[in-house]
């Protein structure tokens, strides 16, 4: 492998990895701070793609359905707590797994309904449609490090606002100590359903940034889903920092895997797993 | 949710035997198709009996159970020559050996870590191996394998007559539920039983709370198995599917629609999961709008519901029922 393939595949596994962090990021705060197993945050993920797709084609501009899409994630984000995920938050796993699993047929057959079971192209905007030429018959798309960049701005304004903002000072408080939290008079009905609409938003934002690139099909969320598990299992559980970390190391592991040993880079992720639960059983950042 | 159902009330036990009565009876009432359907049914009842002992029995909650299932319907539709059927006295010890291996291997990582953890380790295990056999196509890759021929027993029994193979998955559905019975209330099923309830408490009493964790694991695994095995054989036909996360999260569903811990709230639930998913997929069109097609919005909508109201299932709501009408129980 020769420098400029090299560097190709790097930039494509950091995109990978970041990309998986937008989503395991709001897997492991929704766990963190509720203690909500979400198996349809895969399903955020899918929306967000089908957002894209039908907004930009039926207004013509991407920036439009992210921004569009963004606030209507948001919103869908707090219905469904309030509506849902609210009651669940002191049941057993079982039921939240049961609970979330029945909402990923709902949500894939809602998707079906309304958006049929084709698969779509969303158009790379023309403003980032280049590719920067590496060698001369090697290039690298400029979307992709477009997309790259962000996932890194959103990365940081999610560690500026957990550990710097008075809100993630009470979004803290309330993974720490949720009865002391709320003695002292914080409202941590309303940080609930904060974290959880920015962990839909997340997903969300994901799905309709890599859209161009993965294209929008049915039961997209699954595997990406199970994805997000591998990286949440690795970083440990309720960790921002761990889940970052681990989404890189997954990015790597799976990108370079389908290059080096393709026979078995399928399995190569969950070996990795494997390997971390037998030296740390609570992952690599357990807070 | 601690405190589960052990014990069934006695007009439950008379409930069951008349069940038993009638599921004996169906080849000779029933049309074929149905008969095969409830053949189904049972082999699905022994898988949830198997996740029982995990879910209901020692509060480990597998989403990967559905590997074990289909890798020993794997293992049959290899063993099993193009040409000419296979003996079930070897293959059938070799698939259950297969699944039981595999969860052997796969417990001694997922046993030690607890919760949460546990739920999306197994879950992950699974997906390694739905992988494993769909990316490859010496496995079979997505489209799967035929299983040309059943196995042979010898003697009278020809499985591929189907009046017999229902009543060779009769009678191992029985045999199943009456060892699970008698291990439930075994030196080695309190255990697991305490486990679920306390497991420090265990571990402070010196019980190594990993071998029998890793022991129900691989006996649930074991058991599996053997529905798998029965399903290939069945069915025919055996592809990656049968280990995906639907599955598993679908065997789970019939556990808690039963009601867990009891091993017949297992069954109880597999047969109304089945029939219920047979119901929705046959709902009529209105319109323009095919409700059958649609069945995973009628399901999705119906574990939603059952959750929200009924998370101790069906024999929970009769238990209840029958709680209030024989003095002195509970």
């Amino acid at each position: 492998m020769d420098i400029a393939n090299f560097l190709i595949q790097l930039l494509n596994s950091v995109q990978y990895g970041l990309l998986l962090f937008m989503l395991a990021a709001g897997l492991t705060l929704i766990f963190g701070i509720m203690g909500v197993v979400n198996l349809a945050h895969g399903s955020f993920y899918m929306l967000g793609a089908y957002l894209a797709w039908s907004i930009s084609s039926l207004s013509g501009s991407f920036t439009l359905a992210i921004v569009g899409g963004a606030i209507l994630s948001v919103i869908f984000g707090l219905a469904l707590e309030r509506l849902l995920f609210r009651h669940f938050y002191d049941r057993d796993h079982l039921d939240q797994v049961l609970l979330t699993f029945g909402l990923i047929y709902i949500f894939e057959e809602l998707r079906s309904i309304l958006w049929g079971d084709d698969v779509h192209g969303v158009q790379i905007p023309d403003l980032l449609s280049a590719s920067l030429p590496l060698t001369e018959n090697l290039s690298y798309p400029v979307y992709r490090l477009f997309m790259s960049g962000v996932c890194v701005a959103l990365a940081l304004a999610l560690y500026l606002l957990i550990s710097k903002t008075r809100l993630g000072m009470k979004i803290r408080a309330g993974a720490f100590n949720r009865d002391m939290t709320e003695a002292l008079g914080i409202n941590i009905k309303r940080i609930h359903a904060v974290v959880f609409a920015l962990g839909v938003a997340l997903a969300t934002v994901a799905g309709m940034v890599a859209s161009p690139i993965s294209s929008v099909y049915p039961n997209m969320g699954s595997q990406v889903l199970i994805m997000c598990f591998v990286v949440v299992v690795i970083g440990g559980i309720g960790s921002v920092r761990g889940a970052l970390i681990s989404a890189l190391l997954v990015g790597l592991v799976d990108t370079f895997g389908k290059v080096l040993l393709p026979q078995v880079a399928g399995m190569l992720v969950y070996m990795l797993m494997a390997a971390v639960l037998l030296w740390k059983p609570e992952g690599l950042f357990k807070q | 949710m601690k405190a589960n159902l052990e014990v069934l009330p006695r007009s439950l036990h008379l409930l069951l035997a008349l069940a038993v009565v009638a599921l004996a009876a169906f080849p000779f009432v029933g049309s074929d198709f149905y008969a095969g359907m409830v053949a189904r049914m049972m082999i699905l009842g022994i898988f949830a009996m198997s996740l029982d002992l995990l879910l209901g029995v020692t509060g480990l909650v597998s989403l990967g159970h559905a590997a074990f299932f289909g890798l020993a319907g794997y293992a049959l539709a290899f063993v099993t020559p193009q040409g000419e059927p296979v003996s079930l006295w070897w293959s059938l010890p070799v698939a259950v050996a297969a699944s039981a291996l595999a969860a052997l291997a796969i417990g001694f990582f997922v046993v030690r870590t607890r919760g949460i953890y546990f739920i999306m380790v197994t879950m992950a295990f699974a997906q390694m191996i739905f992988y494993l056999f769909f990316d490859n196509k010496a496995l079979g890759g997505s489209d799967g394998i035929y299983v040309n021929f059943k196995p042979v027993v010898g003697g009278p029994i020809d499985l591929e007559d189907k009046r017999v193979f229902y009543y060779f998955t009769l009678a191992m559905l029985l045999l199943v539920y009456a060892f699970m019975r008698r291990l439930l209330w075994s030196p080695f099923g309190r255990v697991l039983a305490g486990i679920r309830i306390n497991e420090h408490r265990m571990r402070a009493m010196g019980y190594g709370t990993f071998g029998y964790k890793l022991a129900a694991f691989t006996l649930a695994g074991a058991l599996a198995g053997l529905a798998g095995y029965l399903w290939a054989a069945q069915t025919g036909f055996v592809n990656p599917e049968l280990m995906g996360f639907h599955s598993s999260a679908h065997a789970i569903m019939m556990v808690i629609l039963g009601g867990m811990g009891n091993f017949a709230g297992a069954i109880v639930g597999a047969f109304a999961f089945e029939w219920l998913l047979h119901w929705f997929k046959d709902l009529p069109t209105i319109g323009s709008f095919q409700m059958g097609k649609h069945w995973q919005l009628w399901m999705g909508l119906f574990i939603v519901l059952v959750v929200a109201f009924a998370p101790r299932g069906l024999l929970g709501v009769f238990a209840r029922v029958a709680a209030r009408k024989e003095p002195g129980h509970d």
